[in-house]
């Protein structure tokens, strides 16, 4: 019976040494790799009103879903569109432009189009002279519902035939925009 | 801590007991099983006294001045299996024994004990002896397993491989190493043990939880890898086993050097290195599939009968190259890749492990004493300290690319004491306690969010076995042990997850500070888990026995569990851990029924595994993020039935031919939603026949032949919002592969190069017919089929 007494104890002894640890806090990490947006800006070739598309999701990789924007555009027009991506979990927002542009090689914006929209062409290249897809023009026909959906591919295969498929990678970062084409 | 095991040294000091008078004798023969011949030689030592005597060349023995009660008595002889077995010694008696030779053990090697153990009495248990694990010494611990009826692996590609035990892995299958329980965060689905099987002698497996010296939460089992058994003989022995291996373009070499002194002192060295490229599916390679692995053990003791101590140092340490193609950006990825027959990355063969791969080491030490006490029993005492770092490398950008992704590093402090009571006449009892305590320290320069926060767990356990020899047949065996877990974590949630799960309202108290986008917060956790065991073993003789058993278990949910939070790239998904995760409750009962008749032997196992509040993965919905659309899985309790048999056989058919059945299946059914469960192996039959002939240099020739079939049950696909498809799209994850079988073929031969050198030469072909097939219970089979055809050559040379 002492052996017992011993052994209970025994058990408390430990119970409270190891309770007695002291408790520092962990640093918070904030990540540099998150993306949260996408600005697009759309200038109409000859003039008019220049369209900011947006998708934002602030709490990155949390539950909460992108928050998309995206005016009218308008019929029978060429806009001239450029890209920036941001990450503004952070108190100072990170350009995350300037990283795809020092990294081109490895990057790849992977564009695709649906209803009324007539044509869409990525007019930048990386230092190999690929395309990509920083820059772009985009063409609308006439009235109706049209969609255009943005990819930014990590290590693609390069070079591809433009396609979702086709390019391979990582996708990083997806940007659906669903909006009407005004006559 | 240090006060602890001061303490738990003193208690050892403090007990001691005196005698009574010992004046009985016990006499008998030891004879060999195969054919009845008397063996000269033989030792019959009494465990508790030290006592011994050895047999004459008609085999008979004579102990004298024993004590009455209940005696252990250890029987070995060179090349012979050791017995161990009790005895109720009340007048002078004669007792006769039996002793079984090895199967391989040569005479020339007279050093090495190969006894295995039974750990409990009424368990169902399996094992794995040396012989197995040098034919196996190129695989990895599941694929040395996987020979044992009733566990298959859960498999991340073909280098990462964890062992499942009737259909349950991970937190739910305790792995002691050398005496010590594995703490090598288990939980992860693509954690393999970081055990290297070349260290150990032998491996025991008990198939359920009713070995609770162990572990109280071993619901699916326990694989137990111990050191044989050193003779007390003055020698220095030591044997390197070498693989060439085509697949992968590899091979490894191990290597074990042993020094016993005739005083009961040993020491032993053991050193491996194991190196792959690429490995190939029959159609193509499987690129960035290397792994480059070494391991180190170093031990020393004195082993005595009535006391001894033994002082180990491991180290293990494994970078495992991911399959290229199974690294995901999105939920659109996954069904590209899912639709391609073929991997999409296929590079050219490399040694090189890029990324994504994972690094991991782990450090092991222990110090254990034991003591003999003449009217108390066997004490020891063991502190162990582990150390286990795991850094996971995913593909990343810019600055960050050579960063990992995941650093974790796990700190374990074990200190326990148990007792082997002296019998009490016809009743034996174990008793121990266990106190533990674990860090986990997420090293926040990853830049990634914590998969696993930093947390401090205290576990305190105590256990009590009491087993009862009714008569020469009839053994009845009871348990018990109480488990304390106290978990107190640092954790930084993001806000909108925090609020989406529910927790504001219900754990509010936790939250230490508001940082805006995230929260920290200090989730503790309290758990009180009892299990219990209860069975009966009948066995009329050594080599015919009948177990019945049933154990009740329950395990506290793992920090996988509670915790996780975030994106999985390797599995593409966004898994979801719930604070509110209670202990698991299983109830099994398990038969065994095994014969060993002269010319052949069965063993029959089935069981039935009541599981309460199961804690399982599973897909609840899509999210979506700045990354596209993610199948959302979250951890969630229900109710499980499992019904399973296991069955093993093997005929001698002549001096020559011997053949080997085994067959296994379970079927799981989820009673809550009266469903399938997910990741249950399929039924599945391995099937050999050997060809043997012992004058032409052990020559030894098998076929065998693996079969495993189709899952048919398993949970209905989910389907998830496609945002290119601009649909609902069907995302065939559960869906299992086809029925495959695989045909293995090996040789072996032994040539004496001197009196005391041996060299066995092995050849080995798996996958002979190189068939394409993928297998349900491996996770990368959404991306490429498993490996085709490999030679492997092996050179042992013992010395």
């Amino acid at each position: 019976m002492k052996t017992i007494k011993f052994l209970s104890v025994l058990a408390s002894t430990a119970f409270f040494l190891a309770c007695s640890d002291d408790n520092d806090t962990p640093e918070v990490i904030n990540e540099e790799e998150t993306i949260t947006t996408m600005n697009i800006t759309l200038t109409p070739e000859g003039g008019g009103d220049v369209i900011t598309f947006t998708s934002v999701d602030l709490d990155g990789d949390g539950p909460n879903p992108p928050v998309v924007s995206a005016p009218n555009l308008a019929g029978n027009t060429t806009y001239m569109g450029t890209i920036e991506i941001l990450n503004e979990s952070e108190e100072e927002p990170e350009d995350i432009t300037e990283e795809i542009k020092e990294e081109d090689e490895e990057h790849q914006l992977i564009y695709e189009i649906g209803g009324a929209l007539d044509s869409v062409t990525v007019t930048d290249s990386d230092g190999n002279g690929d395309p990509l897809g920083l820059e772009f023009t985009l063409v609308t026909l006439t009235a109706g519902e049209a969609s255009l959906n943005i990819y930014l591919k990590h290590e693609p295969t390069k070079p591809n035939n433009g396609t979702f498929e086709g390019s391979g990678g990582e996708n990083e970062f997806t940007a659906e925009f669903d909006f009407i084409v005004a006559d | 801590m240090r006060t602890l095991v001061f303490t738990i040294f003193l208690l050892g000091i403090v007990i001691v007991g005196y005698g009574q008078q010992c004046s009985l004798t016990l006499q008998g023969t030891v004879k060999d099983f195969h054919d009845n011949s008397y063996l000269e030689g033989a030792t019959i030592v009494v465990v508790a006294t030290n006592q011994y005597a050895v047999t004459d060349k008609n085999g008979f023995y004579k102990l004298e001045n024993l004590c009455p009660g209940s005696i252990e008595v250890e029987i070995s002889h060179i090349s012979c299996n050791t017995l161990l077995q009790e005895i109720e010694l009340v007048e002078d008696s004669t007792k006769n024994f039996n002793l079984e030779h090895h199967f391989e053990e040569l005479k020339e090697v007279k050093v090495i004990g190969d006894a295995v153990h039974d750990k409990t009495n009424s368990g169902q248990e399996a094992s794995i002896t040396t012989s197995n694990l040098e034919e196996n010494s190129a695989g990895n611990l599941g694929d040395i397993l996987k020979n044992i009826s009733g566990i298959t692996t859960l498999n991340t590609g073909a280098t990462i491989s964890k062992p499942a035990i009737h259909g349950l892995n991970g937190s739910r299958v305790l792995i002691l190493n050398d005496g010590v329980r594995m703490q090598d965060m288990e939980w992860g689905d693509e954690h393999a043990p970081n055990v290297d099987p070349n260290s150990v002698g032998n491996i025991r497996i008990i198939k359920g939880a009713s070995a609770l010296q162990y572990g109280g939460d071993a619901i699916g089992g326990v694989i137990v890898m111990d050191q044989n058994n050193y003779f007390n003989k003055d020698t220095l022995y030591g044997k390197t086993i070498v693989n060439g291996i085509t697949n992968g373009r590899g091979g490894n070499i191990t290597s074990t050097l042993t020094k016993v002194f005739e005083n009961h002192w040993h020491i032993n060295v053991n050193g491996s290195y194991k190196k792959l490229g690429d490995q190939e599916a029959p159609d193509y390679i499987l690129s960035n599939t290397g792994v480059q692995e070494y391991g180190l053990s170093f031990d020393f003791g004195k082993h005595g009968y009535k006391q001894g101590f033994n002082a180990k140092y491991s180290y293990f340490n494994t970078e495992i190259g991911i399959l290229r193609a199974s690294h995901i950006g999105s939920v659109d990825d996954l069904i590209l890749a899912i639709n391609s027959d073929t991997p999409l990355v296929i590079n050219d063969f490399t040694h090189d492990i890029n990324n994504p791969r994972q690094k991991v080491n782990h450090h092991l030490a222990k110090l254990e004493y034991y003591k003999r006490f003449k009217n108390l029993g066997k004490i020891r005492l063991q502190y162990d300290f582990q150390l286990n770092n795991r850094k996971e490398f995913d593909i990343r950008r810019g600055e960050n690319a050579d960063r990992a992704s995941v650093d974790l590093e796990l700190t374990t402090h074990t200190a326990g004491l148990d007792i082997e009571w002296i019998n009490w006449g016809k009743f034996s009892l174990q008793s121990g306690v266990m106190g533990r305590y674990q860090k986990n320290f997420p090293d926040p320069s990853t830049q990634v969010r914590r998969l696993i926060p930093d947390y401090k767990k205290y576990d305190a356990g105590l256990f009590n076995i009491l087993t009862y020899n009714a008569n020469d047949n009839w053994t009845l065996d009871a348990g018990f042990r109480y488990d304390f877990s106290h978990i107190d974590a640092d954790k930084f949630y993001i806000t909108t997850r925090w609020e989406q799960q529910g927790y504001d309202e219900e754990f509010g108290d936790w939250v230490v500070e508001d940082l805006g986008n995230q929260l920290l917060t200090n989730p503790k956790f309290d758990f009180h888990n009892i299990s219990t065991t209860i069975g009966a073993k009948y066995a009329p003789s050594n080599f015919d026995s009948f177990k019945v058993n049933y154990a009740l278990a329950q395990r506290a949910p793992n920090p996988s569990e509670l915790f996780s939070d975030g994106l999985h790239h390797s599995a593409s998904r966004i898994e979801l851990g719930d604070l509110r995760i209670k202990s698991e409750t299983s109830h099994k009962i398990a038969i065994s029924k095994e014969h060993d008749y002269n010319h052949w032997g069965y063993a029959f196992e089935p069981y039935y595994n009541f599981i309460n509040d199961f804690i399982l993965l599973e897909p609840s919905g899509v999210e979506f993020t700045t990354r596209g659309a993610f199948p959302v899985w979250s951890y969630r309790q229900t109710n499980l039935s499992m019904f399973g048999l296991d069955v093993s056989t093997y005929a001698n058919w002549s001096s020559k031919i011997r053949t080997n059945h085994l067959f296994s299946i379970v079927k799981a059914k989820d009673t809550q939603k009266d469903g399938p469960v997910v990741n249950i192996p399929s039924a599945r039959t391995t099937n050999s026949i050997s060809y043997k002939i012992e004058q032409l240099n052990n020559l030894e020739l098998k076929i065998s032949s693996n079969l495993v079939f189709r899952q048919n049950e398993t949970p209905e696909n989910i389907s998830v919002y496609s945002p290119r498809q601009d649909q609902e799209v069907e995302l065939d994850i559960n869906t299992a592969p086809d029925t495959y079988h695989l045909l293995n073929f090996s040789s072996k031969i032994q040539f004496k190069l001197s009196d005391k050198t041996r060299l066995t030469t092995s050849f080995m072909v798996n996958n002979i017919l190189d068939t394409s097939y993928r297998d349900y219970l491996n996770r990368q089979r959404y991306f490429a089929d498993d490996l085709g055809r490999n030679f492997l050559l092996q050179l042992k040379l013992n010395y």
